[in-house]
């Protein structure tokens, strides 16, 4: 049986999806399985147009800071995280959006970017996917 | 038995992983995958990768700037 990743994407900070995406894409790329369960603040991203509106998690510094990381990530030729995503659902990365994110902020499935989704879950669906996963991360 | 050729050079991490990866997935049993880079740590991130995976790593070659490597589905 394959190993698998399980992540929650709670945060909604730019530097923290990165990380959940590379962290996901590196799992693919080994032979595992992954799951990203948005919730939160992870869940705005989600939204359309909303991919590349997190801040930095430190340092933002009303933008400027955010401004300066994404420069070197461009020097640096660091993917977008529009394609980091692509190349996750390529590699059979599943994308699963919290039922109750969705009712407490308010958000409809026609305000995400609903082709990316591949479930609309809640905690027992974590859970299920969570208990068979050898690597189990909060972002 | 076919030869992939994949060109990663100039892509960092995770990019050279997950390009191995799609080459791989298009594989068949006996194909060779040539993966150039010039990421230093996919030279070492890929053969982990490669072992993971149960697939055999051919050849490690070149510098850390510019490498090749060679894998057998």
């Amino acid at each position: 049986m394959a190993q698998r990743t399980t992540i929650v994407v709670q945060s909604g900070d730019m530097d923290k999806l990165y990380s959940a995406l590379i962290i996901a894409n590196g799992s693919l790329a080994m032979g595992m399985e992954a799951s990203l369960y948005f919730t939160f603040w992870g869940l705005e991203r989600l939204r359309k147009g909303g991919l590349d509106k997190g801040p930095l998690s430190r340092m933002h510094m009303l933008g400027l800071g955010k401004w300066m990381v994404r420069q070197r990530m461009r020097r640096a030729r660091v993917a977008e995280l529009e394609r980091l995503i692509t190349d996750y659902r390529a590699l059979g990365g599943r994308i699963i959006a919290c039922d109750m994110t969705m009712e407490i902020m308010g958000i409809r499935k026609e305000d995400l970017r609903e082709e990316w989704i591949d479930a609309y879950g809640a905690v027992g669906s974590y859970l299920q996917d969570a208990r068979e996963s050898q690597v189990t991360l909060f972002i | 038995m076919a030869q992939i050729d994949v060109d990663v050079r100039g892509e960092t991490c995770p990019v050279p992983l997950v390009e191995m990866r799609k080459a791989v997935l298009s594989a068949s049993k006996g194909d060779t995958i040539r993966v150039r880079g010039s990421h230093p740590a996919s030279m070492q991130e890929i053969p982990m990768a490669v072992e993971a995976l149960g697939i055999t790593l051919v050849a490690v070659e070149g510098a850390e700037t510019d490498w090749t490597i060679t894998i057998e589905r």
